[in-house]
């Protein structure tokens, strides 16, 4: 599966009520860093498909969601289980990073 | 264990060109990335001094397209991070999150981070408030007043950078003149960069978020605060050459050692771009340090005949 992009009209649906576990960023299209983490998350889709979803909020078009989640940084990376989240992970380093964060 | 001709590790410039030429030479080739093709350019919006592209070129979209390059010739890429290499084994062997790789020769094109300040409270900072790369988070400080400290090229650019956002810059520098190239002095006085000459940052100042910094006259040892929402540190950067170390030789600031021909001290590995030493770390001479390693790994493979 691809990323998918994520509303405050669908994230109640798509995240919070989620079977799997949810992967969500937060991103700009002007956040370089955002953009180089970008092929992994599409990567992480494909790779873990069936076993977990990967989200996107692009906060310039979602404050509401950005405010809600406190995001100050980005990229910002949130893990939701059964509605839930724990610590995020800002700007991570590299695909192994991200991996072992999510406990994939 | 998988056993490639060339083991590339990172994938920058240099690397994916290494790749690029050792594939078309008819050599096995992987680049081991630890996150997507680009490296350092992969955050610069806008690359104005890479021939051939006369109204600047995307540096995301170049990274691919150099990743892409390499792959239509036959190198494989591995999205893993290296958490082990051992440059005097025969073959040599690389082992990472996704396994461990062997390679008849290897091609560091590891290149190099930001220096940070080394001062207390920055690693927490990071994200409020403080910043390396400013056409990466320079949008988070519109209309806000940021420190750039640096007075090289990249600090200069980035202060010029910010001052089209910001309400205020200051550029603080430990000298009392720029290193930057002249053709940026006039900007800055242009964009109303103020220039605060002979000072250091010496702490950084916070609540939740950074509110100010203390800087240090270097002259007179004076010190003050200046209250400011962010600071964009430019002092250079460091080589990642942290996973080489005793295996070849390292000058006094951890590049790699290596001519033009990217040789190493180790026969069969090679060093290119930002990581090597060097006099000008761009672009464009990381990718011809990548024609050059592949033409002399091709050699030393021959040679091994």
């Amino acid at each position: 599966m691809t990323p998918i992009e994520l509303t405050k009209e669908n994230f109640e649906s798509v995240v919070l009520q989620s079977e799997l576990p949810v992967l969500v960023d937060f991103w700009a299209p002007w956040c370089g860093y955002c953009r180089r983490i970008a092929p992994v998350l599409d990567q992480l889709a494909k790779q873990y498909d069936g076993k977990l979803v990967v989200g996107k909020v692009n906060i310039d078009e979602q404050p509401e969601l950005e405010e809600r989640f406190g995001v100050e940084i980005i990229p910002t990376l949130f893990l939701f289980r059964n509605g839930e989240t724990g610590e995020p992970i800002v700007n991570p380093g590299s695909k192994a990073q991200i991996e072992a964060w999510a406990g994939l | 264990m998988k056993i490639y001709d060339v083991l590339v590790i990172g994938g920058g410039p240099g690397g994916n060109t290494a790749a690029l030429y050792a594939a078309r030479s008819g050599l096995s080739v992987a680049v081991l990335e630890k996150l997507s093709a680009g490296g350092q350019m992969a955050t610069t919006s806008v690359i104005d001094n890479y021939p051939g592209f006369p109204d600047g070129v995307d540096g995301f979209e170049l990274g691919q397209q150099m990743e892409q390059q390499a792959q239509k010739y036959g190198a494989e890429t591995i999205y893993g991070e290296v958490t082990e290499a051992d440059l005097l084994a025969e073959p040599k062997v690389i082992r990472s999150s996704e396994g461990d790789f062997a390679g008849r020769t290897v091609v560091l094109a590891t290149g190099a981070y930001p220096r940070e300040l080394g001062l207390p409270g920055e690693q927490d900072l990071r994200g409020r408030g403080v910043a390396y790369c400013a056409t990466c988070d320079g949008m988070m400080f519109r209309d806000k007043t940021v420190v750039v400290n640096g007075g090289g090229n990249t600090a200069v650019e980035d202060a010029l950078y910010l001052s089209r956002l910001c309400a205020k810059v200051y550029l603080v520098h430990r000298r009392d003149q720029l290193r930057a190239s002249a053709v940026y002095r006039r900007a800055l006085d242009e964009q109303g960069v103020e220039i605060l000459w002979n000072s250091r940052v010496t702490a950084l100042k916070r609540e939740k978020r950074l509110t100010a910094v203390e800087l240090e006259d270097v002259k007179t040892g004076e010190k003050r605060e200046l209250p400011c929402d962010g600071i964009f540190v430019a002092i250079g950067r460091v080589p990642d050459t942290g996973l080489f170390t005793g295996q070849l030789e390292l000058d006094s600031a951890g590049y790699i050692v290596a001519d033009e021909s990217c040789r190493t001290s180790v026969p069969g590995v090679f060093a290119v771009g930002d990581v090597r030493t060097k006099a000008v770390r761009q672009v464009i001479t990381a990718a011809a340090d990548g024609a050059n390693a592949a033409h002399f790994a091709e050699e030393y493979l021959l040679n091994q005949l």
